[in-house]
């Protein structure tokens, strides 16, 4: 397929994972020398925009060497030798802090590590540092950290996105060409977008979240952020593996999907689903238009598709997803690690803790789970919302009779100013209305830089596969990318 | 993942609007203390988010089942074989406070007489 724009060439850039693990292996450049690069940049601009909540130069520079040492013995350091990583701090490092951007994890060093980090550790990569994200990853902006705001590296006064903003900005502010988030509503694929990077969530169950501190369990799912899509495909297939720590680990093996990323979108049917651009600003669902486009001249069959049950998604989303974080965030009682404010007795004293350490969102979370769960109220809402998840997955299986993936906007706008949402939550959760029927379902999608809005800034395309098809949805994305027009911000050739 | 459902459940409860009783209520049950201001804070904008949500509870979703997980979940078993575990003094660094290798809690229940 031939290439339209500078988006085209990306995947050869001198700093993506693929080449730079391959100078490593070739000793034209020791990762070493690209962890320093790393961490100097970081020290140049991650000033301005709090990207990291950690970095970690005596570890990364110990595991570049020990890369090294490994390419010298002539040993294979595996596919992403040298390759600098952003992890988000929900992400658990063993001996490291892990705050998940709370003040009632602050100073928490996990005694173990996410199986992700082992897997990345034996892939070669090096973990530079630990991200900002909204507190427990509760948020679309960044905003909710503890720890003060991550800024978008493409406009400076804009947010990344969110809840894996940092990580999203360090891929973007070219800190790092790889980075691992968390998606529970959209946190990995929204980020992504306002930050014109690529993000991917797997399928539920794809990869371990041993480790992840849990949000919403049902929901949740760890996936790559790259620069490019083939870069994003290396990291999954590091990412996607069977463990038998996490219960919910599928057992299905995982194709490579970066064998394959290449291949191009021919007779792949494609549906455009209207349901997800009518709620976007018209400069966002243009881009939409013209990524279907690219995919039509790419011999793609590209026909418009309707789900009008995917409407129900965010008011489902936003009761089911409160309710499992009430249980999971029971756990922050002062007892076993994290803040303690004392007290008279253990009672009060799991009350002062959780009101100090807990910022306003997963406050409101936090009761609005506990009231959709309480007597009088759980049928009204919760079961209900289980219902609609039902509703939703039925439709994404009468779509995927006639079509094979479905492309829509990834968020309803390009990046909003930093402040803009942070007094209305329901404003900011509509930020993950494209977002959301994906993780309800759990099956895989993932967000393609495609372009800019009236702004200048990146929007963002949505892939959506049904579960497991990995490996056609960075298919479909490479050939979007493959033809997106040229921003200033496209990687260089 | 079970569509049965107790008789006399069938018929929906439509919830009224959320009071700040409720707020304060849900509070305690979550182990949260608020300040008046937040009350007030917070009974506004769940109520928001709750109105929201009134085109989900409004569906007639009977017919459907509830779905608690995404994939069909099994339960996952392995051989009752002793395996290492995370390091005692390893996690004990971790909390707050710690008493002869075990968590240290304030008192539990009313003063002893």
């Amino acid at each position: 397929m031939s290439t339209a724009g500078r988006g085209g060439s990306s995947s050869a850039g001198i700093n993506s994972a693929r080449a730079i693990a391959a100078a490593v292996v070739s000793k034209d450049r020791s990762a070493r020398q690209v962890t320093e690069e790393a961490l100097a940049a970081v020290a140049e601009r991650d000033g301005q925009l709090h990207a990291f909540l950690e970095v970690l130069p005596d570890e990364a520079l110990a595991q570049a060497d020990a890369v090294d040492a490994a390419v010298a013995r002539g040993e294979d350091p595996g596919p992403l030798a040298g390759v600098p990583v952003a992890l988000k701090d929900n992400l658990c490092t063993r001996g490291i802090p892990t705050t998940c951007a709370s003040k009632i994890l602050e100073g928490w060093r996990p005694p173990y590590d996410a199986t992700v980090v082992e897997l990345l550790r034996q892939a070669g990569a090096v973990a530079l540092g630990k991200t900002n994200m909204d507190e427990f990853a509760m948020g679309s902006s960044t905003e909710n950290s503890a720890f003060g705001p991550t800024r978008n590296p493409r406009c400076v006064d804009r947010v990344p996105g969110g809840s894996s903003g940092g990580s999203a900005a360090a891929v973007a502010a070219g800190f790092v060409p790889l980075g691992l988030g968390s998606d529970t509503g959209g946190s990995i694929r929204q980020p992504a977008a306002l930050c014109g990077v690529v993000g991917m969530k797997p399928t539920y169950g794809r990869v371990s979240r041993y480790g992840l501190v849990a949000f919403a369990s049902s929901l949740d799912q760890i996936g790559p952020f790259a620069g490019t899509v083939e870069d994003a495909a290396l990291l999954f297939d590091v990412l996607a593996r069977h463990d038998p720590r996490d219960s919910t680990s599928l057992r299905a093996a995982s194709p490579s999907t970066v064998s394959t990323v290449h291949d191009g979108a021919e007779g792949v049917r494609v549906g455009i689903c209207a349901d997800l651009i009518e709620g976007c600003s018209p400069d966002v669902a243009a881009r939409v238009y013209e990524a279907a486009e690219v995919l039509r001249a790419a011999g793609a069959h590209v026909e418009e598709i309707r789900v009008p049950e995917f409407a129900y998604g965010l008011s489902a989303y936003y009761l089911i997803a409160p309710a499992e974080a009430s249980s999971n965030l029971a756990r922050y009682d002062g007892v076993r690690y994290g803040l303690r404010v004392d007290a008279d007795d253990a009672s009060a004293m799991n009350t002062a803790t959780r009101t100090a350490g807990f910022g306003a969102e997963v406050k409101r979370r936090i009761m609005l789970g506990t009231y959709a769960l309480s007597a009088g109220y759980y049928d009204a809402y919760y079961a209900q919302a289980q219902r609609v998840r039902t509703l939703v997955v039925d439709a994404f299986a009468r779509a995927y009779g006639s079509v094979d993936v479905l492309l829509g906007a990834t968020a309803p706008t390009t990046a909003f100013a930093l402040g803009d949402k942070v007094d209305d939550p329901m404003a900011m959760y509509m930020n993950d209305i494209c977002t959301i029927p994906s993780n309800l379902a759990g099956h895989p999608a993932l967000s393609v830089p495609f372009g800019a809005g009236d702004d200048g800034l990146p929007v963002g395309v949505q892939v959506l596969a049904p579960p497991l098809e990995e490996a056609l949805l960075f298919r479909v994305a490479r050939a979007v990318e493959a033809g997106a027009p040229a921003t200033a911000w496209s990687p260089s050739p | 993942m079970s569509a049965t459902e107790e008789p006399g459940h069938s018929a929906r409860e439509e919830p009224g609007q959320l009071s700040r009783a409720d707020v304060i209520h849900v509070a305690n049950l979550a182990r949260l203390s608020l300040s008046e201001d937040e009350v007030d804070t917070f009974t506004a904008q769940l109520r928001t988010v709750l109105a929201h949500a009134a085109d989900v509870a409004a569906l007639d979703l009977s017919h459907l089942a509830a779905m608690a997980h995404p994939l069909p979940v099994e339960n996952v078993l392995r051989p009752d074989e002793a395996q290492p575990s995370l390091d005692r003094d390893e996690v004990l660094a971790a909390a707050p406070a710690v008493e002869d290798n075990r968590f240290r809690v304030p008192r539990i229940g009313p003063e002893p007489a």
